[in-house]
């Protein structure tokens, strides 16, 4: 007998009924063909979609040294409420995750607060300090946990540091993930450079500066033959490039993020803080450019680049407000809207945000075939909610999305087989 | 003073001249022409305002907006109170949302606010119940400041409607040139700007305005031009290769004045720089409006804080 049973939930068009045991998927099955079937526990999924639990590439939490912006308890707290059960979070914390110390204190906070998940999976800094200058330790990092290597936020323009550090990553088996900026073209003053934006009288960052940076990239990638992962893509320029490299066989992949693909730069008119994020939102084109690469694969996954601050942060004039966006607890729910009205494929949407950078960086994937982890999230599609602090979990309440009207919750998350909310 | 009912002032803010319509524009300047009549008295004061009270925010240095909106307040009896950022608690780090709630707490009419950081203005009006005039907002806004140039071209011009203006200069960081395009543009004037490239806007084709490389181009048959004070800091940002260089391309001399049409006026926002953007002589010359702009400064001034403090509803 299973030791759970969800059932009558759809899985992609399919009504199913999905047994686990021992934390693993045993079977899924059609409906009606289980209905005799049964479980130490029966979740009863009627109209739910069910959903592998999204795995999120892109995320700061900002423990240890910034605690009041979110701490890993808060993070994964949120994380599990969004239906993400895997969380890669970025080294820019205070101290600098470059040593195994940090790692290892990243991962028994999780361990302490999400005994059953989600999981954390630490990526470490790239260069020491995120200075863009020495190496950071890699090998002990990647013995600690570290999963992947990245200087986001703070790009290694010297590109032979860059080159140097990404074949030692491969050495220690792992990947560089690179914030592609020319801090000097585009430092982050976190909106695109339009028309727009010099109307409001504020400095942006061009699509090139993002754009120059993934040339570079893609040629060393190819160069080297070494694998590369591009962060937070935001512009047409990228995805051609990137399109490009593919076509020549080099092994690349990149993500986008829900605000490059829901929202344009339109959104930071009246000064909107909650808006302000690097690389920046731009344009009606660069937007639709996004969602087509998203769907065609050009674009390979979507990760949130969750970056959480304190409200009082985010209050002030639009320059001294630090960039980013809170998306755990709504990015599921936000990009729903695409797959809903057809924009997005439900397929990739699976793909890009969860089996597809699980088997990149070596994550557990749940494909719902028999011995796949039991990590599942059920999506009530038609449960509307409204985006207010205090129906965020996260101690980031930047919602970029905060005061709409969202369509659809979760309502339902499994990690190995165990109910995590 | 008598005050036609129909033209009533609606707004509580003034931040930025793309809110204001081409009615409101008028109501400013009529009003502004009495004003102005009032300042040519012996006796300048008037007890319009008496009892009400305006802050002076000015986190940004400034000696003539400044000096402009306290004259503007006393000749109309109000009550004016200063707050630099020297000395105030901005510089131990207060936030900009604190110092507009404290403000508040105050209870003024009306904060006319200077703040280097783009949209400051806009930040204090949602914060704040009382009137918020923005005195220049980064490289926004400076509403008042176009406001008073469209008065002085009035008064020199007569009718604005088809007459030519040339702004010269350092259009990407200007505050007053955004105001001026569009405040000017919206009276029919035609604009054209002139600059080296490195400093005019992202999307300037994009503006009602035409662009010009050359100064002998721009001021060609224009009916006045428009000097803007070119900030050393520039050459240092990589912007210019050095300021001879610039003089030498882009300053308002006689000889470059001479392409204008006949009687062409000149006007800069002060403080000037003598040599660099306008020659000395052009400064100094009778087509100058300069101390004009600065005389309607003061009018205008006086009437945004009457229609702002005797608004009603």
């Amino acid at each position: 007998m299973a030791d759970l049973i969800i059932r009558g939930a759809t899985l992609q068009g399919r009504t199913v009924d999905v047994l686990v045991e021992g934390g693993v998927i045993q079977d899924v099955l059609p409906h009606d063909a289980a209905r005799r079937m049964e479980a130490a526990r029966v979740q009863d999924a009627a109209g739910l979609v069910l959903l592998p639990s999204l795995v999120d590439v892109h995320v700061h939490l900002r423990e240890p040294g910034l605690e009041y912006k979110e701490t890993i308890a808060t993070g994964l707290a949120a994380a599990a409420r969004g239906g993400i059960g895997r969380v890669c979070c970025m080294a820019n914390t205070s101290p600098v995750n470059d040593t195994a110390a940090v790692t290892s204190f990243m991962l028994e906070q999780a361990r302490k607060s999400h005994p059953h998940g989600p999981w954390l999976h630490p990526i470490g800094a790239l260069t020491m300090g995120l200075k863009g200058q020495d190496m950071a330790p890699m090998a002990e990092l990647a013995e600690a946990g570290c999963v992947a290597f990245s200087n986001d936020g703070l790009p290694v323009l010297d590109s032979e540091r860059f080159r140097r550090a990404m074949e030692y990553a491969a050495s220690v088996g792992r990947m560089v993930i690179d914030h592609c900026e020319d801090p000097f073209l585009a430092p982050g003053t976190g909106v695109n450079e339009s028309a727009l934006t010099a109307r409001m009288g504020l400095k942006g960052q061009p699509s090139v500066g993002e754009a120059a940076q993934v040339a570079r990239d893609v040629l060393l990638a190819g160069y080297l033959k070494l694998p590369v992962h591009i962060a937070h893509v935001s512009c047409r320029e990228a995805v051609e490039l990137i399109a490009w490299a593919k076509a020549k066989g080099v092994d690349v992949t990149a993500e986008t993020c829900p605000h490059y693909l829901c929202y344009t730069e339109e959104a930071v008119r009246g000064y909107n803080t909650l808006a302000k994020v690097s690389p920046p939102l731009r344009g009606e084109d660069d937007r639709l450019a996004l969602i087509q690469a998203l769907n065609e694969g050009v674009i390979d996954f979507l990760a949130t680049d969750h970056a959480p601050h304190a409200m009082h942060e985010k209050e002030h004039p639009f320059e001294e407000a630090p960039n980013g966006i809170s998306w755990l607890d709504t990015a599921l729910a936000k990009c729903w809207e695409l797959v809903r009205t057809g924009r997005l494929d439900e397929g990739r949407f699976v793909q890009a945000a969860s089996t597809g950078p699980g088997e990149r960086f070596g994550l557990g994937v749940n494909r719902f075939r028999p011995g796949d982890p039991a990590d599942v999230v059920l999506f009530d599609p038609e449960l509307s909610w409204t985006v207010t602090p205090e129906a965020l979990h996260s101690r980031g309440k930047n919602a970029i999305c905060l005061g709409e009207t969202l369509r659809g919750r979760v309502v339902g998350h499994y990690l190995a087989g165990v109910a995590v909310i | 003073m008598q005050h036609d009912t129909a033209r009533s002032w609606r707004h509580k803010d003034l931040l930025d001249i793309c809110q204001l319509s081409l009615e409101d524009v008028l109501l400013i300047l009529d009003t502004a022409d009495y004003f102005q009549e009032i300042n040519s008295r012996p006796t300048k004061k008037v007890p319009t305002l008496k009892g009400r009270s305006v802050v002076l925010f000015f986190a940004e240095p400034s000696t003539r907006t400044k000096t402009s909106f306290d004259v503007a307040g006393k000749r109309l009896s109000a009550d004016t109170f200063s707050l630099a950022k020297s000395g105030s608690s901005l510089q131990k780090g207060e936030s900009l949302k604190d110092t507009a709630l404290t403000l508040q707490a105050m209870r003024p009419d009306a904060i006319v606010i200077r703040h280097e950081q783009n949209g400051a203005a806009e930040f204090m009006a949602s914060r704040l119940e009382c009137a918020v005039i923005n005195a220049g907002d980064g490289r926004h806004a400076h509403p008042t400041q176009a406001l008073l140039d469209a008065y002085t071209l009035r008064e020199q011009w007569g009718m604005m409607a088809g007459k030519t203006l040339c702004i010269l200069g350092d259009i990407a960081h200007s505050r007053v040139a955004r105001s001026n395009v569009i405040l000017l543009t919206l009276m029919g004037v035609n604009v054209r700007l002139c600059g080296p490239r490195t400093l005019m806007p992202y999307g300037v084709e994009t503006w009602p305005v035409t662009v010009h490389d050359r100064v002998e181009e721009a001021v060609e048959g224009a009916d006045a031009v428009m000097c803007l004070r070119l900030q050393l800091e520039r050459q240092q940002a990589g912007l210019l290769p050095d300021l001879r260089e610039y003089a030498a391309r882009y300053c308002l001399t006689s000889a470059r004045l001479a392409l204008a049409n006949a009687g062409a006026r000149v006007l800069h926002p002060g403080p000037i720089n003598r040599g660099l953007e306008i020659a000395a002589d052009v400064a100094d010359a009778p087509e100058s409006c300069i101390l004009d702009q600065v005389a309607a400064g003061v009018a205008v001034r006086m009437a945004l804080l009457f229609l702002h403090l005797t608004r009603k509803g």
